[in-house]
């Protein structure tokens, strides 16, 4: 053989060829595969907030379709940051610019979760008034509202991201127009355990959130996942049996998301006729369910 | 040398390395390699085709290209040399997933990634490749994908059924195997069949049964 195989010149020569050609070689499939993977990323997105609104319409979806039919539901794009401000509002004549990075759309809360309010949780580990404020300082933290309208009713699809078990779960949550009904939820995750925490993601756990509310009257109480086999308010679901920590995680991320969402409408006149009109009749009809229930949250 | 080079493409020699794999050196049940993505990725028939697919394409390539370069690589680094060539198509592999069939790279997740670390792939490349020509190594990747799939498909055959009552194939999609009337008879599927630990028990099975069936693998 002509080369010495074993010699340190060639060995070097041989490695910073094959490293430079295989660089260069992952670089082309990455890039010219890149726009059809975005394009499914995209359209899981779209997938997920259809069917988070709740209505039978956009129930089982296509990921190939949401893309069409995206724009027939989903009228209003909103974000807004942790005090309650909107920073970006776009009706649904105005397409979604990728580049945009301020269109609820194009926000990617997973994203934000571990790099921003992760460490932030951790940093104020039993400090709740602590990361309050660091949140309300951080500009890079954003909550998209999509405005989707159906037969004339408006719904409002919500996100949330947090940590399960193992791993990220995120998920989108329709409200009725009181603002306070759930209508739909769409839960999903990274790598929750299979078969137990990973059934977040099936109908059967998705279901039951419908028709259960994240306030009462006059406060902002969340949903909250117990285990299963108790006896329910309306602010709670039944929990997975094995998934106990899959649960943990969906109320801290549910309760920290959705406070914001609800502080929001709140303060803002545009939402908060809304809410306020439909409350009343909710507080007639359920005003000793609520006692009860913020006994259990006491505990 | 001379000889060798006169061999037809499928001699006795070549075809036996495709069909050597499926029983007597089974990479999963006789030399019980790649185990782990075997018992994680069985839930459907439809993951277990893709992965199996995936596997085959990777031993394959990544066979013909360390055996093609075989005689210029050093031999300090002969085994990061194959561990850059299989990540490399393993990438690849990944990369089309993603583009093309994303629901089912969305649920073999990690594994994927994993086949970097089969030990099927990297006990081929170094126990196989290394010594012999491109074709030969070629059939011999393919032989051990297909040994590979082929206790994936029977495995992921046994699960499906019994674990949800449905046959997920690419394309034709979800075949219901057992009729709803059965499950209003009081029939329920089995929840462990939805586990990786029920894998375990079947790969055990398999492996029980292709041994009484084999004398030469019993033991003395």
């Amino acid at each position: 053989m002509a080369f010495d195989r074993d010699s340190n010149l060639y060995t070097m020569v041989f490695s910073t060829v094959m490293v430079v050609i295989v660089g260069g070689m992952l670089a082309f499939v990455s890039l010219s595969l890149n726009p059809a993977q975005k394009a499914n990323i995209a359209n899981e997105k779209m997938q997920n907030i259809l069917q988070a609104i709740g209505i039978p319409e956009t129930d089982g979806v296509l990921r190939d379709n949401s893309g069409k039919i995206f724009n027939d539901f989903v009228k209003r794009r909103i974000t807004i940051n942790y005090k309650g401000e909107i920073l970006s509002d776009k009706k649904v004549e105005e397409a979604i610019d990728p580049k945009d990075e301020l269109d609820a759309f194009n926000i990617d809360l997973r994203k934000e979760y571990s790099k921003i309010i992760k460490p932030l949780i951790n940093k104020f580990k039993g400090d709740a008034d602590g990361f309050k404020k660091a949140l309300n300082e951080s500009s890079e933290i954003h909550f998209p509202i999509f405005v989707c309208e159906n037969k004339g009713k408006t719904y409002y699809v919500l996100s949330a991201s947090g940590k399960g078990l193992w791993d990220d779960i995120w998920g989108y949550v329709g409200l009725n127009a009181d603002l306070t009904t759930i209508n739909g939820v769409v839960f999903d995750h990274k790598g929750e355990t299979p078969g137990l925490g990973s059934k977040i993601t099936e109908k059967k756990f998705q279901s039951e959130f419908v028709g259960k509310k994240i306030a009462d009257a006059t406060q902002f109480m969340s949903v909250q996942v117990l285990k299963p086999g108790k006896e329910l308010t309306e602010y709670q679901v039944d929990g997975i049996s094995g998934a106990t920590f899959t649960g943990v995680g969906v109320n801290e991320m549910l309760k920290r998301n959705l406070e914001v969402y609800y502080n929001f409408f709140k303060s803002n006149p545009e939402f908060s006729v809304n809410q306020v009109k439909e409350e009343a009749i909710i507080a007639t009809t359920a005003n000793d369910s609520t006692s009860l229930s913020k006994n259990d949250s006491i505990k | 040398m001379s000889e060798e080079k006169k061999e037809s493409l499928f001699s006795k020699e070549n075809k036996k390395l495709l069909t050597v794999y499926l029983n007597k050196t089974n990479p999963v049940t006789v030399q019980v390699l790649g185990i782990c993505s075997a018992l994680a990725v069985t839930v459907q028939m439809n993951n277990a085709l893709v992965m199996a697919i995936a596997l085959l394409a990777v031993t394959a390539l990544g066979n013909v290209v360390i055996s093609a370069m075989r005689n210029y690589i050093p031999n300090r680094i002969r085994i990061i040399v194959q561990l850059v060539v299989a990540a490399f198509l393993v990438i690849c592999v990944d990369q089309i997933l993603k583009a093309y069939v994303y629901d089912v790279s969305k649920q073999l997740s990690v594994f994927v990634g994993l086949i970097i670390t089969n030990c099927i792939v990297m006990g081929r490349l170094e126990a196989f490749a290394l010594a012999n020509k491109p074709w030969p190594s070629f059939l011999d990747g393919v032989g051990n994908g297909l040994g590979y799939g082929f206790v994936l498909f029977v495995v992921a055959f046994i699960k499906e059924v019994l674990g949800s009552g449905t046959l997920t194939f690419p394309v034709i999609g979800k075949l219901t195997i057992i009729p709803h009337s059965v499950f209003e008879a009081g029939y329920l599927n089995n929840g462990l069949m939805l586990l990786p630990p029920s894998s375990l028990i079947i790969v055990a099975i398999f492996i029980w049964i292709q041994r009484t069936k084999t004398p030469e693998l019993i033991e003395k």
